[in-house]
């Protein structure tokens, strides 16, 4: 029994130096790097200390403030319409059924399709000459039918956030079924019983009992939509131009097509600061939950 | 509970609508992978046409293996590396979360707090020191230097997943062995493991299913030996265009694996990225 204190820190060893090794070196060593000149193309070692130039030098780029837009944009699109349509889905997915069930057994296809596949499979669907998408939406909505989706900015945007939607709402639609399952059926009877309408119901009885479910649904999007990258490169290249050029692909743009590893490692910090606040709520919304549950 | 939200609801049309809402939501869901996997069987003629009849062929599957775009190298590396990956991360992470089970010890919750927290740390950040280090140790485009970064990714979610699984095995099953002399060690490997065994293989195919999908790290750190399906791609980008049908043929293999790990764990699906925690 004794040597177990030893023991519970040799257990927990080989996976700190995993953590420690590929993530929070990485960090540190990004950290340096942004306050020093490096530039690949001129120099294969880091040059002199710089200070805050970096940072500086990173907000006075117009490409900088373009991808902040950018991010925004597709973060705020993205959670919304994704968390609204599993929200959706998973409310019409509680009745017993048949439909209902096929439904729920492909709500997890998409979540395992790999984002890169998913932005070369929507590119090839947006394509302006025979993109099926793009031809069944010009024929549903004919002013629609000329457009050029991925050769014209807000619908490069439209079409990225298409594609990450598709990728995440049949996954937050199961993890919202499992918040629904937990309600007991009791509170909505006796809502109904008292002459609630079932849209008041929904709205007043439901939803409220929801929110612990709801919030840790939109943090988790929200993280993963300020990371995406993939459908990036593989649907819009982050184009027309740089309008569809999220912060983690203008990161990746000055660090492996410019070579700047100082400015690029500056730029990464600021993401991964925003990240890790972000991702600090999250850990306090999932964290005391075992408790509670337990 | 079916009933409650319709008692009150006298439209006979209510079904119906439900009904065609949920059709769509098929469709929605399901037309992106039957078009992809429709493209895999389609001559490039075909492709090009949004016609749903034609000629199938298999010869885009017979193509892909062909130079240059060497699928069969690229099946080969992402299978090493993404079992590999699993191999190291899965018995580290078993130990660490039988430790965050069981132990109460210094700094234990700023320990699994930071654990967690590396999951959203960008992998841009990442991937710039992975490469400088790799370009000096001559690790750029090897399987070696892609399974030591996505360790970063999988590691987090596997120790999170495992305690979860843990916390559910009694106690008292850790005090009998202890009792009958067992070191910690015999603990999980002989009652710990073989009870939360369904626990253990629903982390690895998760973690599986999320290392065969790494994109960013393969993209930065491989140029032809260590290429993967997913980056493999982007080289189906040509001067002559976008060769769809072979994309799709390479998506068919990609999907395939992922597919089958994703119906394997279905109930335990919704865990992975939350720990248990959302039930």
């Amino acid at each position: 029994m004794n040597n177990d204190r030893i023991t519970r820190y040799l257990l927990i060893l080989p996976a700190m130096v995993i953590v420690v090794g590929t993530t929070v070196w990485p960090l540190l060593s990004a950290l340096t790097t942004s306050f020093r000149d490096w530039r690949l193309k001129r120099s294969p070692a880091p040059e002199k200390w710089v200070g805050f130039d970096n940072y500086v030098f990173a907000v006075e780029e117009p490409e900088f403030w373009n991808a902040l837009k950018v991010t925004v944009t597709f973060v705020t699109l993205d959670v919304v319409l994704t968390i609204l349509a599993a929200l959706g889905l998973a409310l019409l997915l509680r009745r017993a059924g048949a439909l209902q069930s096929i439904t729920k057994a492909v709500l997890i296809l998409p979540f395992a399709m790999s984002p890169a596949l998913i932005g070369v499979s929507f590119r090839f669907m947006f394509n302006g000459e025979f993109g099926v998408l793009s031809k069944g939406i010009g024929w549903l909505v004919p002013p629609l039918a000329d457009v050029v989706w991925l050769a014209t900015p807000g619908y490069a945007m439209a079409a990225l956030v298409f594609s990450d939607v598709w990728h995440w709402f049949p996954y937050m639609t199961l993890m919202i079924l499992g918040g629904l399952a937990a309600i007991p059926v009791e509170t909505e009877e006796a809502a109904l019983l008292d002459g609630a309408t079932p849209l008041q119901t929904l709205l007043f009885v439901v939803i409220p009992q929801l929110k612990g479910v709801l919030a840790v649904a939109t943090v988790l999007k929200t993280v993963f939509a300020l990371k995406m990258f993939d459908q990036a490169v593989t649907l819009t290249g982050a184009g027309p131009g740089i309008t569809t050029q999220t912060f983690a692909h203008y990161v990746y743009t000055v660090g492996f097509v410019h070579y700047d590893m100082g400015l690029a490692s500056a730029l990464a910090w600021v993401l991964t600061v925003v990240l890790v606040i972000v991702g600090f709520f999250y850990i306090r919304l999932v964290l005391p939950l075992p408790e509670k549950t337990a | 509970m079916s009933q409650s939200l319709s008692s009150s609801t006298p439209s006979p049309l209510w079904p119906a609508i439900i009904a065609a809402i949920l059709l769509f939501a098929l469709g929605v869901i399901l037309f992106p992978i039957v078009w992809m996997v429709l493209a895999a069987f389609k001559l490039p003629r075909d492709v090009y046409t949004l016609s749903l009849f034609f000629t199938p062929t298999v010869e885009n599957f017979g193509t892909v293996f062909e130079a240059p775009w060497n699928m069969g190298r690229r099946i080969v590396n992402s299978l090493i590396i993404s079992i590999t990956t699993v191999g190291i991360a899965i018995p580290a992470s078993v130990m660490a979360a039988y430790a965050f089970s069981r132990f109460e010890f210094m700094f234990k919750r700023g320990l699994f707090f930071l654990i967690l927290s590396t999951q959203f740390v960008p992998a841009v950040v990442i991937i710039l020191p992975f490469y400088l280090m790799f370009r000096d140790l001559g690790l750029l485009d090897t399987r070696t230097g892609l399974i030591i970064v996505n360790l970063a990714i999988v590691t987090p979610f596997a120790v999170w997943m495992l305690k979860g699984f843990f916390d559910a095995v009694p106690l008292e099953c850790d005090e009998a062995a202890l009792i009958d002399g067992a070191s910690r060690l015999d603990i999980i490997r002989l009652v710990i493991v073989p009870m939360a065994w369904p626990g253990i293989i629903v982390s690895s195919v998760f973690c599986f299913i999320l290392a065969w999908n790494e994109f960013i790290f393969a993209l930065i750190l491989s140029r032809e030996n260590a290429v993967t399906l997913q980056v493999g791609l982007v080289n189906f980008r040509t001067e002559r265009g976008d060769l769809w049908e072979l994309m799709a043929a390479a998506g068919v293999f990609i999907v395939i694996p992922a597919f089958v790990a994703a119906i394997a764990i279905q109930k335990h699906f919704v865990a992975g990225l939350t720990g248990g925690a959302v039930k």
